[in-house]
């Protein structure tokens, strides 16, 4: 028995480890936990810095500054007229009710669209199906963002084929506006609502739907005492993205939003047409106001707890 | 209908696409007893008890609860619960929340409800752990939360997916206490599901052993270990020394197939021919606490194993490589039918 394992062993000889340049430096990091840690992360937080947080940071700033109106240069003298302008313009204040509704409407339609999508998607189909359905649901973001919103604009014509449709039933189509809008919005951020729900009911073990239907639960208390409360920061996470995506968007609705505007266009034609960046900057920051307001009470309704 | 069984499968069966999981099950479990289905992975066990839950419909066949044909019957509309192999609690929900689940289903107010689960915590020793969510609770106290969960409803029959599969040797052997406690305390029927014939055989009024989607031997503990009456059963309950062919011609002295447990074997230095022995070499010898095991190649040309006590034995390192006799009486030779 010991004589065979020696000449095996002889026979396929384990190379020693080579000292290397690479391994004494593996070796050093191995040993230094903080260098390591700095090496991870310094290019991620040099960009994050830069690119994200002075730039916001600028922003905030630019409101507070203010444009000659004789030159168009922005000239840095503090003053709060802007803020002022956007708090009080009844302009404002229209808009901003208009842009709320839109993307709580929109949120609204995304989750009723989403959550039967993704439950049947996670729980319902075949593990092919579910491949299939995943790819069907990620295909619209492959296609450009405009060519959608144009594709919208044909079928909500009064030529169109949604007037198509409805013409047999003496029904008027809604033609552009705010409809159209939430329309066509609803549809572009529905994929970005339906993943993050979908990966919530992933993480739902079936066993606990079956335990609760085990102890007498029907199809909806089960539902309602046990999938809905585990999916709810799912559904939240996908809220924030359909809320917020919605809140800036300006193109859908200058494409099929007929004269209707949201702060999207009011942040443009201040920066384009009238050469106000000061003032853009303020209106930027009422959907950054709601947006904090939205994630704050989110937070307070202990939501996100499980998450 | 008095004498009605807790659990009637006839005919039961189950296919996954051309695989049959379940072939052809028939079945009676009476009220109150402690049935088992033991059996490999993949033997049908667990599908059997998913298809008396509801959870799966069968293919072809019917399930009976207390005479009541429930086979088209979903899951909470049956009188069973389940214990599950992965306890399955609710993670957003207390302790207490989880034990009071299925009460609140069907309608209880918060007040009685609440007395009862607590109640249902204080029988498996978790009284002062209602606030806790589940995972701040160590395997076996979830094990008991489950347990409480699906006791608290009273149901008629309660389903164990093998409950104990989880937990460590010790808490395994005390929780296996506990449910032989608890079952004979509620009275109610437990068909527990499991893979260790060793807790199937402590724990059971009766066993049923699967193999391949089939029940290939149904009785007492007693009557499964030491009359198997077939090869898989003997090889799968304990370890058994199985004859078969020209071998056990050689052997048992007659044509067959059969099995002999190791422990009913004892081993002898020296050869001593005669009726109901055999010669053969030590191998090697097994150290395993109260007992050895001692493995001989036998001249017939099998090995087997003998299991015998560290007393009778006296020094086993020098046993290895002896020339021995190991011998059996006549009646611990059991005829398998193949």
């Amino acid at each position: 028995m010991t004589s065979d394992t020696t000449s095996r062993r002889d026979a396929a000889a384990v190379p020693p480890i080579r000292d290397t340049a690479a391994r004494r430096g593996s070796v050093f990091l191995s040993s230094h936990p903080r260098a390591r840690l700095w090496l991870l992360l310094s290019a991620p937080l040099t960009w994050l810095v830069v690119v994200y947080i002075v730039a916001l940071v600028a922003l905030l700033i630019t409101a507070f500054w203010k444009v000659d109106s004789f030159t168009g240069e922005i000239q840095i003298d503090w003053t709060l007229d802007n803020i002022v302008t956007v708090v009080t313009g009844s302009l404002y204040h229209v808009v901003t009710l208009r842009t709320l509704g839109v993307a709580l409407a929109v949120t609204i339609i995304d989750i009723a669209l989403a959550l039967p999508i993704a439950f049947y998607m996670a729980k319902v189909a075949s593990p092919r199906m579910q491949r299939i359905l995943v790819i069907a649901v990620l295909m619209p973001l492959w296609a450009s963002y405009l060519v959608k919103v144009y594709a919208w604009r044909s079928v909500l014509s009064g030529e169109g084929i949604l007037q198509w449709v409805l013409n047999p039933f003496g029904i008027e189509g809604p033609g552009y506006g705010i409809t159209a809008t939430i329309m066509t919005l609803s549809y572009l951020w529905l994929p970005y609502v339906i993943l993050p729900i979908y990966a919530g009911l992933e993480r739902v073990p079936d066993s606990l739907i079956e335990a609760s239907s085990d102890l007498g639960a029907k199809s909806w208390a089960s539902i309602r005492h046990i999938v809905f409360p585990m999916i709810l920061p799912a559904i939240i996470a996908g809220s924030i993205f359909s809320f917020c995506l919605s809140l800036g968007d300006y193109i859908t609705v200058n494409i099929v939003g007929g004269a209707s505007q949201m702060l999207g266009n009011l942040v443009y034609t201040n920066v384009g047409t009238a050469n106000n960046l000061p003032l853009a900057a303020a209106v930027a920051l009422i959907p950054i106001v709601i947006i904090f307001g939205y994630l704050f009470t989110v937070r307070r309704t202990g939501a996100l707890d499980n998450l | 209908m008095t004498t009605a069984p807790a659990i009637r499968l006839t005919a039961l069966t189950k296919s996954f696409g051309s695989v049959h999981a379940v072939d052809g099950v028939n079945l009676d479990v009476a009220p109150g007893e402690f049935f088992s289905m033991l059996g490999p992975s993949g033997s049908g066990k667990t599908t059997v008890l998913r298809l008396i839950a509801g959870f799966e419909k069968p293919t072809s066949g019917s399930i009976e609860l207390f005479g009541d044909d429930v086979t088209a019957k979903a899951p909470f509309d049956r009188d069973v619960n389940t214990v599950f192999q992965d306890y399955a609690l609710f993670p957003h929900m207390s302790v207490l929340e989880n034990v009071a689940y299925g009460l609140r289903v069907r309608g209880m107010a918060k007040k009685e409800r609440t007395e009862r689960a607590a109640a249902a915590l204080e029988t498996v020793r978790l009284g002062g752990l209602g606030d806790r969510k589940p995972s701040q609770l160590s395997g076996g106290q979830r094990q008991r939360v489950a347990l409480a969960r699906a006791t608290v409803v009273e149901p008629k029959v309660l389903l164990l997916d093998e409950p104990l599969g989880a937990l460590d040797l010790k808490l395994r052997e005390q929780m296996q206490v506990e449910l032989k406690e608890i079952q004979r305390a509620l009275g109610i029927t437990f068909i527990f599901v499991t893979h260790d014939q060793e807790e199937a055989l402590t724990l059971s009024d009766r066993i049923a052993v699967f193999s391949e989607g089939r029940i290939v031997q149904l009785g007492t503990p007693r009557e499964i270990y030491e009359r198997p009456t077939n090869s898989f059963v003997a090889d799968f309950v304990g370890t058994s020394n199985v004859f078969t062919g020209p071998v056990a011609q050689q052997v048992v002295g007659k044509s067959g197939d059969f099995s002999i447990r190791p422990e009913r074997m004892s081993v002898k230095v020296g050869a001593a021919k005669g009726a109901n022995s055999a010669a053969g070499n030590v191998v090697e010898t097994i150290y395993i606490g109260g007992n050895t095991r001692v493995v001989v190649d036998l001249d017939a040309g099998q090995r087997v194993n003998v299991m015998v006590s560290n007393e009778s034995l006296g020094d086993a390192d020098k046993l290895r490589g002896a020339a021995v006799t190991v011998s059996w009486s006549a009646s611990d030779v059991v005829t398998l039918a193949g």
